[in-house]
């Protein structure tokens, strides 16, 4: 019966899809419905051909089939998105690879940039937050993953989430919102995604066999729950017809602004900071073999976060419409921010007290180790900027590009390595990893392309700011914007260059882990669950 | 007076408070006397259950067990 349901719902929706398509008002708008038909119709026939079967949901195996589609999702972004990057860094430094003769605008770096940053951030990011939630809740509470094969609508309505975002920055479908440029469809898709995600994490939760909820779990929760808020809000708009991609905002001014930085800020913090120091204190006592250094810091560092990180957003603002008194606090709330994120970084990195030495054995830890160190830098590093005085200088230079990139690719990058390293033999029942010395090979790679990125954004970043306000005796300034974009040259291809590295690192990886699931000797199996063929 | 007025009085004055009491309170909470066991067995629980969901039974006798331990504690 259930099954007859879904079959009408998904049919009725690729044709009313199709009908979309045929009405639309604009380009992102049609060939979104175009991929809602396409999608709605492949789920269509997947039913119709599972139609009447019976799902097995066994409470005594780990529902691992969606971890593992995770892995490979979080891979496979992974390297699009730095493959999408390194082209719009080379854009930079030659303008001539718009190909804007050639593409119509297609391929502008205007185009690809969202691109990039939504790619790396919600399909990268976010597919290693789901994959890691859905492993972490479900071996911390001792319990097989709520609601059947809910996870997996939330892996599939997220990869869909992604197909369509892509397809829409493209041909130009933009809210023109930082980190929130996904138009109106989109974002009422990705909040009906978000809440079966928080209702999969819940439900776990509340079917554990554990007594208590471990530390990582609530770094996890507040990051859905959070994420769901400041989405919801952000996005608040009116379509401006329902066959088109275009919507009002119900902000405006700067009360807009501050929600979008209020949004901004927070997705920086609960996306990429609570859901991967989640990751982190699972992932790194688990590798270390011992548990965390510190329990009851850990639940400091969490609260602290929580109750902090909320006020930060108005630092993105200083020295506009924003009043004074906005500015002040979002400054001295990020400063504060410091030490609660440093007391986190010394929890992490002490939980090797006592194992330092897996530090030269273990390429795996390394990753982990140098992902905490970025955590801790790029957290001292904010704090600084969000001053006012210093914000001055380095406000709409390439500094900030430098220091979103030493969190993201140091930070996040790395412990999402790390993470995709411990759990691939795991997931596959592999004895280890195909070879460490390709870890290595990546560790390398990863950090000195990430040395080379943040070094010559912060020169770059640095002289421009110095160049915008030099002014002469008379008080007139020095130089033409065209002045600093040419002295930015010799950086621009320095970052390129380091982004090059950092992506190669991501392809040796994607290699090392295909040849794991693909070469190495099974370990007995545990479960039918885990005797996966090597495909 | 206007909504942004009353909120902004209170938001300054006792919902303030509140929030940093409690903030405390959590640092108060997390450093309790007799908490070291809990949370030395809370950041061990990742090293359970790694291959298999809890079996129930063997649930309930790890629970005696931990409150027997606790006890001769």
């Amino acid at each position: 019966m259930w099954d007859y349901v879904k079959l009408i719902v998904l049919g009725a929706i690729a044709v009313l899809a199709a009908i979309a398509a045929n009405y639309a008002h604009d380009l992102p708008y049609m060939v979104n419905a175009i991929v809602v038909m396409l999608a709605a119709a492949i789920a269509f026939v997947w039913e119709l051909r599972h139609a009447g079967e019976v799902r097995v949901h066994p409470a005594n195996e780990y529902m691992d089939g969606v971890v593992r589609a995770g892995v490979i999702a979080t891979t496979f972004w992974g390297v699009v998105g730095f493959l999408v990057g390194v082209v719009i860094a080379f854009q930079l430094a030659f303008p001539a690879l718009n190909l804007g003769g050639v593409t119509d605008g297609i391929l502008n770096f205007g185009r690809l940039r969202p691109l990039h940053t939504s790619a790396v951030i919600f399909a990268f990011g976010g597919n290693a937050l789901i994959m890691s939630a859905f492993y972490i809740v479900q071996r911390t509470c001792g319990t097989r993953l709520f609601g059947g094969n809910l996870g997996w609508f939330v892996f599939w309505g997220w990869q869909l989430m992604i197909v369509l975002a892509a397809t829409s920055y493209v041909l130009g479908g933009s809210q023109g919102k930082e980190y929130a440029e996904t138009v109106w469809y989109i974002d009422i898709w990705i909040a009906v995604v978000w809440v079966a995600f928080l209702l999969v994490f819940m439900g776990t939760l509340w079917n554990r066999k554990e007594p208590h909820i471990y530390v990582a779990n609530w770094f996890l929760l507040s990051m859905i729950i959070t994420v769901a808020m400041l989405h919801i809000v952000n996005n608040l708009a009116i379509p401006v017809s329902i066959l088109s991609s275009q919507s009002v905002p119900v902000f405006s001014g700067v009360q807009d602004a501050m929600t979008q930085w209020w949004y901004g800020h927070n997705a920086v913090g609960f996306f990429l900071t609570a859901g991967f120091l989640g990751m982190m204190y699972y992932f790194v006592p688990k590798q270390a073999e011992k548990p965390v250094y510190s329990y009851k810091l850990s639940i400091i560092h969490f609260w602290a976060l929580i109750f902090l990180y909320i006020w930060a957003g108005p630092h993105h603002l200083h020295y506009t419409a924003l009043p004074e008194w906005a500015a002040t606090l979002g400054m001295v709330f990020s400063v504060i921010l410091w030490m609660p994120s440093w007391g986190g970084m010394i929890n992490g990195l002490m939980t090797l007290s006592g194992a330092w030495d897996k530090l030269r054995t273990d390429p795996i830890i390394r990753m982990m180790v140098v992902s905490i160190g970025f955590y801790g830098m790029s957290t001292f590093e904010g704090p600084m900027m969000s001053i006012k005085a210093v914000n001055s200088l380095s406000h709409y230079t390439d500094w900030t590009i430098g220091h979103v990139h030493s969190g993201a690719l140091g930070w996040n990058g790395m412990i999402t390595f790390g993470a995709l390293y411990f759990l691939t033999p795991r997931l596959w029942n592999r004895e280890g990893l195909y070879s460490l010395k390709l870890v290595s090979w990546h560790f390398w790679l990863a950090t000195i392309g990430i040395v080379l990125y943040a070094s010559s954004m912060w020169v770059t970043g640095i002289m421009e700011g110095l160049m915008w306000r030099e002014v002469d005796a008379n008080g007139f300034l020095v130089n033409a914007f065209a002045d600093t974009v040419a002295a930015k040259y010799p950086m621009y291809v320095v970052r390129g260059l380091g982004g090059v590295m950092f992506l190669s690192g991501a392809l040796i990886m994607a290699y090392n882990l295909w040849m794991t699931v693909r070469a190495q000797p099974a370990k007995a199996a545990i479960n039918a669950n885990n005797a996966v063929p090597a495909e | 007076m206007q909504t942004y007025s009353l909120l902004r009085e209170f938001a300054d004055s006792w919902v303030l408070l509140f929030l940093t009491l409690v903030f405390l309170g959590v640092f108060a909470w997390a450093w309790r006397p007799g908490s070291r066991a809990t949370h030395d067995d809370i950041a061990n629980s990742i090293f359970r259950h790694d291959k298999k969901p809890a079996d129930d039974n063997e649930v309930r006798a790890q629970r005696a067990s931990g409150l027997r331990q606790a006890e001769e504690a």
